[in-house]
């Protein structure tokens, strides 16, 4: 989301840095792993660090932690053709599996060790257990589940914009006289970077000094998420979404309809996940999934700034609302001012008619 | 076992609204609440107390407009309320609000020693899901987020068993107490208020902790003084440089608009059109 307007004066205040605090310089990544797969925010937050690094003039610095071994090795290397030109590989058997307390000593002391100016994390579980933990024990500032980063060129400080509470704003957070300057980024709101397989760069190994006698919480169990459809809304390319101007909840079918042509993941609003339409696990927004499908289409939603924020990055959004001065028409594509009741199925006709899939007309 | 739950009272945000000229968010006339999330966290105590007795007080930093959410909590069944209030601990960020709390937790602990702490898994306003972090490594607990089922609790042993939400799964983590648990949303069906329990919170004295009582040892930490973040600019989204393209659409002829919107998606938006030929010639 680009931050050009504001009507609220800027409080600019001057930042200015004690003496101690200058050595912290570069950009670093959590990269976030468990059971041997690197979660895709890392990367995308690769690509971001690798611009805000570039535009300071220094590293970006990848951290991987883990158990020693191939997999570990694995992932200092992708870091690397996700732009990172250093890798600091954590090895240590006590960080095969995700525990905070020695993940949140091992980062605290490497921050300490190496002083970055800027760490991210994902605002996954894992990465806000993480970052609220360490952000405590390096008694620094912290901004949660960003959308947007920036640098302010005149200080170098770093600009973290989250949606707020309650209405269609945003703000921006900085960090004062603290370092580093910490934030954890949501899942699926920054582009992927594409990887280069030829980018190499340099590991180094830090030795956290961790023993398993000392670590007080253990992992008796894991038991996975069976794997069903509905972890492919993040990556649909096609969603159709649904709001409260659907009207009724059997109306909510025309929606799947429409989804079920297209070969396309539902969709929906908080408003019509608290009408009881829609199961939980298909909001997106803020508080919801994150999507950044080729094409999404919005039937009925106002576009409050808690659902943009999740489905902004679509590559081309159609809205359909029947009032012409909906939210929703200031960032759609294609704006139909109507009754999504009738539009819905039309446009079900229309595609099907065009994939050439059997339709039947609704009586 | 003495547990202590964190509630914080926000406003309520099916009635918040944003002013359309000045884009501040108009408080006015807005009814506080406890944060929804909290409501999870205080279920997971009293169950614990039904099960195995003992004592859950219930916390809060905030004005002293916030007692009525700690009465609530009262008409649930927490035995007792305090209010960490000082106009000092104004404008903190989580740094400093976990500061204060974890002070008041640890003064608390020397009345009654705490077994466990509860938050919720993050509020509705601030939204961030780091104060439940920061007070437990201040106190130097175990912590244990997104926790969606309490599975064991031996107080004897001071051991206890969880269920966590992970990315991908559910961790079963087992660990010492003390030990703080940020409950997550939907672990468990909320109790009424009873009508004794009314009455019990109507006429409850919710204790009142200034910057002294809560043992608040540094004032530099507490409050906008203490706290690293800074809010620099709030403001509107911004609509796009383009305005959405309009297609005119009839209601006695919803198919020709349909048809119209498909052909300018083929035409002007090349993704679009390649997410649908390949549906199209069946490779998906
Ligand atoms: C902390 C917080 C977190 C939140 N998180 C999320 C989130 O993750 N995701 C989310 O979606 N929301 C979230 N919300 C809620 C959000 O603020 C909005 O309330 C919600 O997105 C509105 O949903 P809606 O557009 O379906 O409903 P409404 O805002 O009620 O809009 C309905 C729209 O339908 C239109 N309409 C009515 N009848 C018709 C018709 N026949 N045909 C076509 N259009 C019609 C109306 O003009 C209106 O624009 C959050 C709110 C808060 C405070
Ligand atoms: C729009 C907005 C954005 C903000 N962004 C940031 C940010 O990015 N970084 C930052 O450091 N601060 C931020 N703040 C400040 C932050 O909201 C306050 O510090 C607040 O006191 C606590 O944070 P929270 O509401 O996010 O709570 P969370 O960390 O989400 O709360 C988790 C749990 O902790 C407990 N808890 C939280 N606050 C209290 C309390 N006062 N009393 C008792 N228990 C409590 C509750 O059990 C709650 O469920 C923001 C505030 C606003 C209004």
């Amino acid at each position: 989301m680009s931050a050009t307007p504001t009507t609220k004066p800027v409080k600019k205040r001057k930042i200015k840095l004690d003496e101690h605090l200058l050595a912290y310089r570069g950009v670093w990544v959590f990269v976030e792993s468990e059971r041997g797969h690197v979660h895709p925010v890392s990367w995308e937050l690769m690509g971001q660090g690798r611009r805000l690094a570039d535009q300071l003039q220094v590293e970006l610095c990848a951290v991987a932690m883990g158990a020693p071994g191939p997999e570990l090795d694995t992932h200092c290397e992708a870091s690397f053709h996700y732009g990172a030109d250093r890798c600091y590989r954590v090895a240590s058997p006590v960080l095969r599996d995700y525990r905070n307390e020695p993940y949140t000593q091992a980062l605290t002391q490497l921050v300490n060790a190496h002083k970055p100016e800027i760490l991210f994390l994902g605002a996954t579980t894992l990465g806000r257990d993480l970052a609220g933990s360490v952000a405590t024990t390096l008694k620094t500032g912290l901004t949660a589940d960003c959308t947007e980063l920036a640098i302010d060129p005149e200080d170098r400080c770093l600009l973290a914009t989250r949606p707020t509470f309650g209405g269609s704003l945003l703000c921006t957070i900085a960090t004062l006289n603290y370092r580093p300057q910490m934030a954890t980024i949501r899942h699926r709101v920054m582009p992927m970077p594409e990887p280069q397989p030829e980018r190499r760069g340099l590991i180094v190994d830090f030795e956290p000094g961790l023993v398993e006698e000392s670590i007080v919480t253990k992992l008796l169990d894991f038991l996975p998420d069976a794997l069903d459809d509905r972890q492919h809304l993040p990556y649909a390319e096609i969603v159709v979404a649904g709001g409260k101007g659907l009207g009724k909840a059997e109306n909510f079918r025309l929606v799947w309809d429409l989804a079920g042509v297209l070969g396309a993941e539902v969709g929906a609003t908080r408003a019509a996940i608290h009408a009881g339409w829609i199961t939980p696990d298909r909001q997106v927004g803020q508080t919801g999934k994150t999507v950044r499908p080729a094409l999404y289409i919005a039937a009925g939603i106002s576009g409050a700034i808690q659902h943009r924020v999740g489905m902004e990055a679509s590559d081309c959004i159609v809205a359909i609302n029947s009032d012409a001065n909906a939210p929703i028409f200031d960032f759609a594509h294609y704006a139909l001012v109507g009754d999504c009741v009738s539009v819905l199925p039309a446009l079900t006709k229309a595609f099907a008619s065009y994939l050439g899939k059997p339709f039947k007309e609704a009586t | 076992m003495h547990i202590v739950v964190c509630i914080k009272q926000v406003p309520d945000s099916a009635h918040i609204r944003v002013h359309p000229v000045t884009n501040t968010i108009m408080r006015q006339g807005v009814p506080a609440i406890v944060n929804p999330y909290d409501l999870f966290a205080i279920e997971a105590a009293l169950r614990l107390k039904d099960q195995l007795g003992g004592r859950v007080t219930v916390m809060s930093m905030g004005p002293t407009q916030a007692e009525p959410a700690l009465r609530k909590a009262i008409s649930l069944g927490c035995d007792e309320a305090i209010l960490v209030t000082d106009r000092i601990f104004a404008g903190a960020d989580t740094l400093a609000t976990s500061y204060v709390l974890a002070s008041a937790i640890r003064t608390l602990d020397k009345e009654l020693p705490v077994g466990l702490v509860f938050t919720g898994k993050q509020t509705i306003d601030g939204d961030t899901a780091q104060v439940g972090p920061g007070i437990a490594k201040r106190l130097d607990m175990q912590l244990l987020t997104y926790v969606s089922r309490i599975v064991e609790v031996d107080p004897a042993q001071r051991r206890i068993v969880v269920e966590r939400r992970a990315e991908g799964g559910v961790q079963i983590l087992e660990t010492a107490m003390p030990a703080l648990i940020t409950m997550l949303e939907g672990s468990n069906e909320i109790r009424f208020a009873s009508t004794p329990g009314m009455f019990r919170a109507a006429r409850a004295t919710v204790r009142h902790w200034d910057r002294n009582a809560a043992g608040i040892e540094d004032i530099k930490l507490v409050g906008l003084k203490g706290s690293p973040t800074i809010v620099s600019r709030v403001f509107g989204p911004t609509p796009r440089a383009e305005k959405a393209k309009s297609i005119p659409f009839d209601p006695s002829d919803p198919d020709s608009s349909a048809a119209n919107l498909l052909e300018h998606l083929l035409n002007e938006m090349p993704k679009v059109r390649k997410e649908l030929e390949q549906r199209r010639s069946g490779t998906q």
